[in-house]
């Protein structure tokens, strides 16, 4: 088989529209569980964007979510917020991971089932509610728990207590599992550090990127540039209008003082130049263009391509490189010609190590097969509303928050074509390339 | 053996393994009542199977849908004439169970649904009882209610059963419990899904287990030393809620209960002449006509055909927001509309905290949750069947809504406002169909107010009046029809009697004299109480609405009362203080008079102010006045509505109480020309 694709986009059939979409504020997580469970995000944000719509929740074809971490209680948690958001029992659901680009993964399923003519609306998008993460028990503990519930007799019960030993009680936590690799053995910040030590990222230029963000997010949120997010209301009385992990007193000076979080010692990724550790959902809605017409839908924009990339797993944050880079190929675009880019912050280390490889001739040429290096994005161009370093980044959320982000910045500036792309723990890249058009164009 | 013979309202089958099934199948109704053709036919039924040598048991259940017994047939007591002829009645009926009782084969009652009065206690008189754990499914023995107590054994077998403290606070408080409460306090043996109903009601058949006995310590309770003492502490928290000479029913429950102790055939013929005294009591006969006047409101959005799903609510405040948590209780989608988050918020801690307090699953209250959606853009407005608007009472404000609302809306949508003192056609004089507005007034606290008014004007199409009205009744209020007058109904003759306790305030009678004046007619709470209770700030703007002139200097001391805070119970003071949200109140003395013309003048200037009602046609007839002032104020429902009081005291006898305050007091007790044109 050759590796080129023939066509000249992954994603082949129909025009996929966007037609609407919403998030929550993403809420910083604290030392406890926030005030919403990860259906509870979805629903509260998801409710409010159907109610606007002129078909009814039931029309919907498919709901697809992006969630990598739900409660044990939300299995399958597409089809447990499908059916909390009133679509009915008839509308099926799905629930997809792909770690950090779950919520880009949905989109592409929904996009592809749009594309193939199977589907007209799809719900899709991703939530996380990470400060739910589960505390779990020890191998050791729920091997000794399971040998106390098979013992019959009082002897081997007594036996059993006396073989116990207080290290069993040590928590394990999920969280601190799911963002290390099991297969290089890595923290997802290592990873960072390794990008850039490779690129020669300095500590300073880190800090930097970050105080960038934060001021970025506050300019969005003092000018209004945010009116995706949705409130979200607590059984207390509470009120959650913006995201809460901003913090507009952030200095250099501040940020250089943070020590190392992931290499304790030598290290340069810290706390305050990593993304932040959130709860929040965000939605898009896509439709065909029978659909549109059908129920006069607003058209926000188009899902032009679509392409998922493999790296090694221990430099997991260049995936937005080789996930970019064939759409570009593709459509014979330079980076210039994207008018606006949103490359999720994970790390700043590692959005600058991405910067720098694409900068890189040898780079482009071992790792991208290109004779020369594809050029600088443009940072005015890049993440103009601020990251996920400074709203965070719940991980099944973040995929579709920067897609919806990126067409309400392509609106604003009346600009055409934008990539939103993620890189992904376990060594992945996705990448989506969308335009801005504001009517059916078959 | 086999029982072909056809009966007309009991349906009986035996199955294979020898049982009998009997189903109740209540002739030409549509829900299970006991008259004296079905324990008739029972009796007859019994006496068959009793002699039968091949049965193994009996299990009673029944045929219709909705729920296995209501109760006694109310309609029945209506054509009693004596206490003889009622004790003998209930005789009949006691005997008819006490055959069921010593059937010497096992029984077993299979409850789904409602089982309620004398269908409780017809299933209590089998070995055996278990119970659908469904949501309709509610067991209790509301007769209290109606003035009277159980009659069918059910203040003897209830205690009997499982104790004295939890059968008197059923008996004594009329509530009802689901089927899982019921298995806790051992009412019924066996609380299950409806798809193992019948298996379990077999399965009690089959295995024949001992019967449910109530426990050493509930057996305790019916003993004599602790029946004297339980019963003080119980009389005690009866009067809290009824005197004995408003309600004499509860404390008759109490003194059967100490006598006999819920036992021996004494105990029952005892609660047989009780109950025939009490049936005809004027009391009993005013609280069937209150059941009768509720049916009455209840049947009002019968035969209309609308089913609202979506109902948007604008206006988060204390109405707006307890308005969309109700609806949302009740099943519908609701959307809340104000400018700010930070005014929804607030009303959907309040949802969240009556859902947990009445639905306690936590699945149950997501749902609710979920249901009730913030919505700052009224994106709601377009596919919601009903948009009610809470905003405050400000005629520009409500006109400039509505023609938004208007333009943005369903055909077919009703718009309702939920004002209480401005006329409809202030607000629909701007809109193009103006007939399409109606008013839904609650009252406050949502949740507590049974009554809502409807209003409408000339303008008004009886269609969205109709279609307001089964609304209501789809959310589980009792709907009243009024026509678009200040203050509607309610508030309209709350007012004077309100204005008339602030008068006897300022010439200096006391606030718990005045009170206690109205809890001896019988009102729930006194007007000074009312009025702290209601907020003395609502109480300012009702009071500037209104048409009736209020004294300034009296609306002066209110408007001074707002500015100082003293807002009443919620700010802890007001026309009294409170600690914690108690009242603290002046103990009267046991044997403190009450000048008796304190209350002539507050009762007289609400009866006045209701016959005014009354001929200015404000409601359609005096039942649906008296039944408006009983849901909508609390009005002593033992005295059966105030146009049925005035009628009873006779028209001559108030037109003349009223021209002596007149001639003392002012103008303000001229009897209105009603009792002179209206007279029955």
């Amino acid at each position: 088989m050759p590796k080129k694709s023939v066509s000249n986009t992954h994603l082949t059939g129909r025009t996929v529209y966007i037609v609407d979409g919403s998030r929550t504020p993403f809420l910083k997580a604290r030392s406890k569980p926030g005030p919403f469970s990860a259906s509870d995000l979805a629903v509260a944000c998801g409710r409010d964007l159907l109610l606007r719509q002129p078909f009814s929740p039931t029309d919907i074809d498919e709901v697809i979510v992006g969630c990598m971490i739900p409660a044990s209680t939300e299995a399958n948690i597409a089809r447990v917020i499908s059916l909390r958001l009133g679509c009915g029992k008839l509308v099926p659901a799905f629930t997809v991971q792909r770690n950090c680009a779950s919520g880009l993964q949905s989109l592409d399923n929904a996009a592809q089932l749009i594309a193939s003519g199977r589907h007209h609306i799809v719900l899709a998008g991703g939530v996380d509610a990470m400060s739910h993460s589960p505390i779990l028990y020890s191998d050791e503990m729920v091997n000794w728990l399971g040998d106390l519930q098979s013992a019959r007799k009082i002897s081997q019960k007594i036996a059993l207590f006396t073989r116990f030993k207080p290290r069993y009680l040590k928590p394990v936590i999920s969280l601190m599992n799911g963002l290390t690799d099991c297969i290089v053995g890595l923290s997802m910040g290592q990873t960072a550090e390794n990008i850039a030590y490779q690129f020669n990222i300095s500590r300073l230029q880190m800090d930097e990127f970050a105080v960038r963000s934060h001021q970025r997010l506050a300019d969005a949120q003092d000018n209004h540039f945010l009116s995706e997010i949705v409130p979200l209301y607590d059984n207390k009385g509470n009120v959650y209008e913006a995201d809460d992990g901003l913090r507009r007193d952030t200095t250099i000076e501040k940020l250089i003082k943070l020590k190392p979080f992931f290499d304790k010692k030598y290290g340069s990724v810290t706390a305050g130049n990593s993304s932040q550790v959130s709860d929040g959902a965000a939605w898009l809605i896509l439709a065909s263009s029978e659909a549109v017409k059908h129920y006069q839908l607003p058209v926000l924009g188009k899902i032009v391509d679509v392409q998922w990339a493999g790296v090694d797993p221990s430099v997991m944050g260049f995936g937005p490189i080789h996930a970019s880079t064939p759409i570009l190929l593709r459509h014979n675009l330079s980076l210039n010609d994207i008018d606006y880019w949103e490359i999720n912050e994970a790390f700043a280390g590692q959005v600058l190590g991405c910067l720098a490889a694409w900068q890189n001739t040898d780079y482009c040429r071992q790792n991208l097969g290109l004779d020369h290096a594809l050029g600088t994005i443009d940072q005015s161009r890049l993440n103009i509303d601020g990251g996920a370093i400074a709203m965070g980044h719940p991980i099944g959320a973040s995929g579709t928050r920067c897609v919806l982000h990126l067409l309400n910045v392509l609106k604003r500036q009346q600009a055409r074509l934008g990539i939103a792309t993620l890189c992904i723990g376990g060594g992945q890249g996705g990448a989506m390339l969308i335009e801005n058009i504001s009517e059916v164009q078959e | 053996m086999s029982v072909q013979q056809a009966y007309q309202n009991w349906r009986v089958a035996t199955d294979n393994d020898q049982i009998v099934w009997l189903w109740l199948d209540k002739y030409d109704a549509t829900t299970n009542t006991l008259n004296k053709s079905v324990l008739e036919e029972l009796r007859a039924i019994i006496e068959l199977l009793t002699s039968s040598t091949t049965i193994r048991g009996l299990i009673i259940g029944s045929a219709k849908s909705n729920g296995f017994i209501a109760g006694a047939d109310i309609e029945q007591f209506s054509q009693l004439s004596s206490a003889e002829e009622a004790t003998a009645l209930i005789r009949k009926g006691q005997e008819i169970f006490d055959l069921l009782a010593n059937f010497p084969l096992p029984t077993v009652a299979m409850i789904e649904g409602f089982c309620l009065g004398g269908g409780l206690e017809l299933t209590l008189a089998c070995r055996y009882r278990v119970a659908e754990d469904g949501k309709k499914t509610r067991l209790g023995l509301p007769e209290i209610q109606l003035g009277i107590h159980p009659g069918w054994g059910g203040t003897v077998r209830l205690p009997r059963l499982i104790g004295a403290l939890q059968a008197m606070d059923l008996i004594l408080t009329g509530r009802t419990v689901n089927a899982k409460a019921a298995k806790a306090m051992g009412i019924v043996d066996d609380a299950v899904a409806k798809r193992h109903l019948q298996r379990a009601a077999r399965q009690f058949i089959l295995d024949t287990p001992k019967p449910h006995h109530a426990t050493f310590l509930q057996q305790l309770t019916n003993t004599r030393l602790l029946r004297y003492l339980i019963a003080m502490l119980l009389r005690k928290k009866v009067a809290q809620k009824a005197r004995p000479d408003h309600y004499p029913a509860p404390y008759a429950v109490i003194d059967n209960w100490v006598r006999d102790g819920a036992k021996g055939t004494e105990a029952f013929i005892n609660e047989a002449n009780s109950i025939g005294k009490l049936i005809l009591t004027d009391t009993s006969r005013n609280l069937v006509r209150v059941f009768f006047l509720q049916e009455l409101l209840k049947s009002l959005g019968k035969n209309i055909n609308f089913e609202p799903q979506h109902i948007h609510v604008v206006g988060a405040g204390v109405m707006g927001g307890d308005i969309a948590a109700w609806c949302c209780l009740r099943g519908m989608k609701v959307t809340l509309q104000d400018r700010e988050p930070k005014f929804i918020a607030p009303a959907i801690k309040r949802a969240a905290d009556l859902f947990k307090k009445i639905l306690k699953n936590p699945r149950l209250i997501e749902e609710a949750m979920d249901r009730l959606i913030p919505d700052l853009a009224g994106d709601g407005i377009a596919n919601a069947d009903i948009i009610i608007e809470a905003i405050s009472e400000n005629v520009v404000a409500k006109q400039n809504l509505f023609k938004d609302v208007e333009t943005k809306c369903k055909a077919d949508a009703i718009l309702a406002t939920n004002t209480s003192s401005i006329p409809l056609s202030n607000i629909s004089a701007v809109l193009r169909r103006p007939e399409r507005l109606v008013g839904i007034h609650f009252f406050n606290p949502v949740a507590k107010m049974l009554l809502v008014e409807i209003a409408q004007d000339a303008n008004t199409n009886q269609s969205f009046v109709n279609k307001a009205i089964a609304f209501v009744r789809k959310i589980d209020r009792l709907p009243l029809p009024v026509k678009s007058t200040p203050g509607f109904l309610v508030n309209r003759v709350l007012m004077p009697y309100l204005i008339e306790a602030m008068m006897l305030l300022n010439e200096n009678h006391s606030a718990e004299d005045i009170d206690q004046a109205a809890l001896l007619f019988g009102m729930p709470m006194g007007p000074i109480e009312l009025a702290d209770t209601v907020g003395i700030d609502i109480c300012l703007s009702v009071a500037e609405h209104l048409p009736q002139p209020v004294p300034s200097h009296l609306l002066e001391k209110i408007r001074n009362m707002v500015n100082a805070g003293q807002l009443g119970r919620k700010t802890n003071q007001g026309f009294y203080k409170y600690k914690k949200g108690k009242i603290i109140k002046k103990q009267l003395a046991n044997n403190h008079e009450i000048d008796p013309v304190i209350g002539q003048r507050l009762i007289l200037r609400m009866i006045n102010e209701a016959m005014a009602c009354k001929r200015e046609k404000v409601v359609a007839n005096g039942d649906l006045l008296d039944a408006g002032m009983i849901f909508g104020t609390g009005f002593a429902p033992f005295r059966g509505g105030p146009m049925h009081y005035t009628r009873v005291e006779g028209y001559q006898k108030i037109v003349q109480q009223l021209q002596k305050l007149q001639q003392q007091f002012g103008e303000r007790f001229t009897p209105d020309e009603g009792w002179m044109v209206h007279e029955e």
